[in-house]
């Protein structure tokens, strides 16, 4: 046990705690770090300028994360409907492709969405004759890039509590009177708002600190936080903003796991009464 | 015969885990070859001792003598005893047969002596045919077997027995309950066994141990413990007992409505004291003759078969809780019973025993 | 514990909504697989351009081959994959027992292990990079090899503590009751039940090593000495691309999806309860 939590200690806690120290710190004249107390680091989250790039990346992110979860979910629910004995099979080709190296994932959008790209010649075979439409370093394409990235999560995690659900619990909805629609609604979407919880919180997190996917679809016009703090280190060497940057992204990310607790813990109780149910 | 040898002496052996007391100043004798059965209910301490005979704990206080050697600090691995554990313990990866020879192994023994020894467990616990089956393809009661071919095939000085029918179901329970007899004969090893189940330990032990809230009670033969219970607590844990509170006078108990309970007085009690006294269901008898120490009227509240038996509920002045007897079957027969029947129930001095309450 | 009887699967429902829920798995696996489909296709493709398909050729392959900046790229891959993998296994199995064997899940320690797998790549890697930077320590493949073991650990961690939490600790008592030492015991009993989730968490730590970017990006340190295979397909698809990349995407998706099918295998083939 010791060794691995001293590997965790020595170059997780440490280098993170080094990094928060860091944002406290200015900026050498000419970069480096000068060793004086001050918070305008964090200041500068707020400037209009970067907050505007926060505000941004949250939009890109959540849009992302939207769509993600539709999709995800749809699926899931059509795996936890699927005869079971296909459904690992059906799970497992879902997932596979989220093991696949995350650049050649990006990299196949840019074959698919470039000027002479798929799609473009898709469009001509049907008989499109005009310029090329430009799908590639747009919003659109970054929101593409994160969705087919993060959807096998989100498919894992919502199937997690569909194939856990009592059948009896839909069809005891129905048998007191309720249509598909409402029972959809108030039965089996609270049962499973944990799944959907925890796959949204996972395709928000990983989007909104993405640089590769807005560097490479966005073509660098998409600027989200994860190239913010990519340039503070790399280009500008502005190493305590950079660092003042990665907190208000671990803050972000608390946030968004705290809102997620919450959202579990309302629905874990009709979750246990759910299971219990099959258990008596 | 010679008097039986003493084989382990647990000598005012103590455990605590924290601030609670799991074994307190236990001490018992266990003879050799002897069939010991150590009975409480859950949380009385009883796997505690037997987890510290095995060594897997070691007691705060006192000692653990083995033919007269204190064992107490000693690792589970480096003492001639063996535990079959409750849920058998079984290697998962390994077939029977390796399951069984493992512990032969660690002795490195020659191989071919291993072979010998396995072979012959293997014959004595009926396992042939499952030699080379996984433990995941046996069955309940296979499972169990191979758990003592393991433990057994090492020729322990002591085999300890954790609830070791536990996980069977009650009718494959009665037949294992009389193959531990048989084997425990044929080894000639001392065994030990853990159970909560009174009726076990009354059909397989040779002596028992009743512990509760981690001190010693009682510690005799299953007969001695059935029909002279030490406190009021043995006397209602084994079997079925019908209790009547009152006071204690010289010649027996004044009963809460005024009627006299006739019986002997232990020596722990005095006249005036608060007492309990208490008669088998199988003591009392229906109809009694006038001469009958014991004598009360009742109505008959329930009546249930238990094939040779007639069990009755019998609500009486002398307890809130209705009499519980039995009667046998063919004794019914002769003279018809009915719910709702006031009858009149008799029972001798001799077989009312005395408890402080 | 989970519903006995088959859940109200397609068969009992009625055919327009079965065929719907096979229309949406339809859409969603085409979604998933055709950008890969397409990018394996291209690089079997002679004239190398999406616009056209000129013919069945693996020449990508062959001229990967001589490319000796990839060739070096793959072998820092290797190496470095190869012993973050081993490390993390070790330490990442022992801490999964150690965790286990106690029962104490602390929450501090909980979050602990977690962390690595939730902390934005971007964070983790800026933060190693300042720890090595103030250090002075010469960057390098030790210095992403000490990186790659930090995630994969937690990774394995949590694979074997899955295994572990339906494994009966009475068997490793037994042992120890038939005579065996603590470490023949952990040799023939512990080790051998849990050895399927040990693999299956040494194949996940490959996978994520060979695969992981931004990490090895940020703490590989100047020079070309140390870059790695994901560092080197970056560059690729930014400055110019080349269909030779289409190529080694393909073999690279193949390594880890194999790595990766094998993994599953292996946790499943759990032997015994």
């Amino acid at each position: 046990m010791a060794p691995a939590l001293a590997w965790l200690t020595a170059l997780m806690v440490v280098p993170c705690a080094l990094v928060l120290a860091l944002a406290f710190f200015r900026r050498g004249t000419y970069g480096g770090i000068e060793y004086t107390f001050t918070l305008e680091n964090f200041g500068l989250v707020f400037d209009p300028l970067y907050a505007g790039i926060f505000l941004n990346s949250a939009r890109i992110a959540g849009t992302a994360t939207l769509i993600a979860v539709i999709i995800g979910y749809a699926a899931a629910y059509a795996i936890a409907a699927a005869p079971r004995r296909l459904q690992p099979v059906l799970l497992f080709f879902a997932v596979l492709p989220f093991w696949s190296n995350y650049l050649i994932r990006t990299y196949a959008w840019i074959v698919l969405l470039n000027r002479e790209g798929l799609v473009t010649q898709l469009l001509r075979w049907f008989g499109y004759t005009g310029e090329p439409p430009s799908m590639l370093y747009t919003e659109g394409a970054v929101i593409a890039g994160l969705v087919y990235n993060y959807l096998p999560f989100v498919i894992l995690a919502c199937y997690a509590p569909l194939s856990r659900l009592n059948p009896e619990l839909a069809e005891a909805s129905r048998d007191l009177g309720a249509s598909v629609v409402t029972t959809f609604r108030r039965v089996i979407l609270p049962l499973t708002v944990p799944g959907i919880a925890a796959g949204a919180v996972f395709v928000f997190v990983l989007s909104i600190g993405n640089f590769v996917t807005p560097a490479l679809l966005g073509g660098g016009r998409f600027q989200m936080i994860g190239n913010l703090v990519y340039d503070q280190f790399l280009t500008a060497n502005d190493w305590p903003f950079g660092a003042a940057l990665a907190m208000a992204l671990i803050a972000i990310m608390l946030l968004v796991l705290m809102a997620q607790a919450i959202a579990t813990d309302r629905a874990s109780g009709h979750a246990a009464e759910a299971r219990s149910n099959v258990d008596g | 015969m010679s008097e039986p040898r003493t084989l382990l002496q647990i000598d005012h052996v103590s455990k605590n885990f924290g601030r609670v007391t799991a074994v307190d100043g236990i001490s018992l004798d266990i003879r050799e070859n002897e069939f010991f059965a150590l009975l409480g209910p859950s949380g009385c301490g009883k796997t505690t001792l037997l987890r510290m005979l095995a060594g897997f704990e070691t007691p705060n206080d006192g000692r653990i003598l083995l033919d007269g050697r204190d064992i107490a600090r000693t690792p589970p691995n480096k003492r001639p005893v063996n535990l079959m554990f409750q849920s058998y313990a079984l290697f998962p990866h390994m077939s029977v047969r390796a399951n069984v020879s493992y512990g032969l192994e660690m002795e490195r023994l020659p191989a071919a002596e291993i072979r010998e020894r396995v072979d012959a467990i293997l014959a004595t616990t009926e396992l042939v045919p499952f030699a080379d089956r996984k433990p995941e393809q046996l069955s309940g009661g296979q499972k169990q077997r191979v758990a003592l071919a393991r433990a057994l095939v090492k020729r322990p000085r002591l085999l300890l027995l954790d609830e070791p029918l536990g996980a069977l179901d009650k009718k494959l329970r009665g037949a294992m309950q009389l193959e531990l007899k048989r084997l425990q004969h044929e080894v000639g090893i001392t065994f030990v066994i853990v159970t909560h189940d009174q009726e076990e330990s009354l059909v397989m032990a040779d002596r028992m141990a009743v512990l509760k809230d981690g001190k010693l009670l009682q510690c005799d033969t299953p007969h001695a413990v059935y029909e002279y219970p030490a406190d009021r607590f043995v006397a209602d844990f084994i079997g079925v007992m019908n209790f009547v509170p009152g006071k204690a006078t010289a010649d027996g108990v004044l009963a809460a409505n005024g009627a006299r309970i006739a019986g002997k007085l232990p020596a722990t009690l005095s006249p005036g004291a608060t007492a309990v006294a208490s008669v088998r269901p199988e003591r009392i008898r229906l109809f009694p003759k006038a001469q009958t120490a014991n004598r009360i009227s009742g109505t008959v509240e329930a009546l249930a078969y238990q094939g040779l038996d007639l069990q009755l509920h019998v609500r009486t002045p002398l307890s809130p809780k209705p009499f519980l007897v039995r009667v046998t079957a063919d004794a019914a027969d002769r003279r018809p019973v009915s719910a709702g029947d006031t009858i009149e129930l008799g029972w001798d001095a001799a077989d009312v025993r005395i408890f402080k309450d | 514990m989970l519903p006995k009887r088959e859940a109200t699967s397609m068969a009992e429902r009625s055919p327009a909504t079965r065929r719907a829920l096979w229309l949406v798995l339809s859409l969603v696996f085409a979604f998933l697989y055709i950008p890969i489909a397409v990018l394996v296709a291209l690089s079997f493709n002679e004239g190398g351009l999406p616009t056209a398909w000129s013919g069945f050729s693996l020449k990508w392959y062959v001229s990967l081959t001589g490319n000796s900046e990839i060739l070096s790229a793959a072998l820092n891959t290797l190496i470095v994959a190869l012993i973050s993998t081993a490390i993390a296994t070790l330490l990442g199995t022992l801490l999964a027992i150690g965790i286990e064997m106690r029962r104490q899940y602390g929450k501090g320690l909980e979050a602990l292990i977690f962390a690595p797998m939730i902390i934005p790549d971007i964070v983790l890697a800026i933060a190693l990079l300042s720890f090595f930077s103030m250090l002075n320590l010469t960057m390098g493949l030790h210095t992403i090899i000490l990186a790659h073991v930090v995630f994969n650990l937690a990774f394995v961690c949590s694979v074997v503590r899955a295994r572990l939490k339906s494994f009966d600790w009475s068997i490793v008592e037994a042992s120890a009751d038939l005579g065996a030492s603590a470490l023949t015991t952990f040799r023939r009993v512990t080790l051998p039940v849990i050895l399927p989730a040990v693999i299956a968490g040494a194949l996940l730590a490959f996978t994520l090593s060979v695969d992981e970017f931004i990490i090895a990006f940020f703490t590989a340190g100047a020079g070309r000495a140390s870059t790695t295979l994901p560092m080197q397909i970056y560059a690729m698809i930014r400055f110019g691309i080349t269909p030779e990349i289409n190529a080694l995407a393909t073999i690279v998706m193949a390594v880890s999806i194999t790595a990766l099918t094998l993994s599953q295998r292996f946790n499943r083939g759990i032997i015994g309860q």
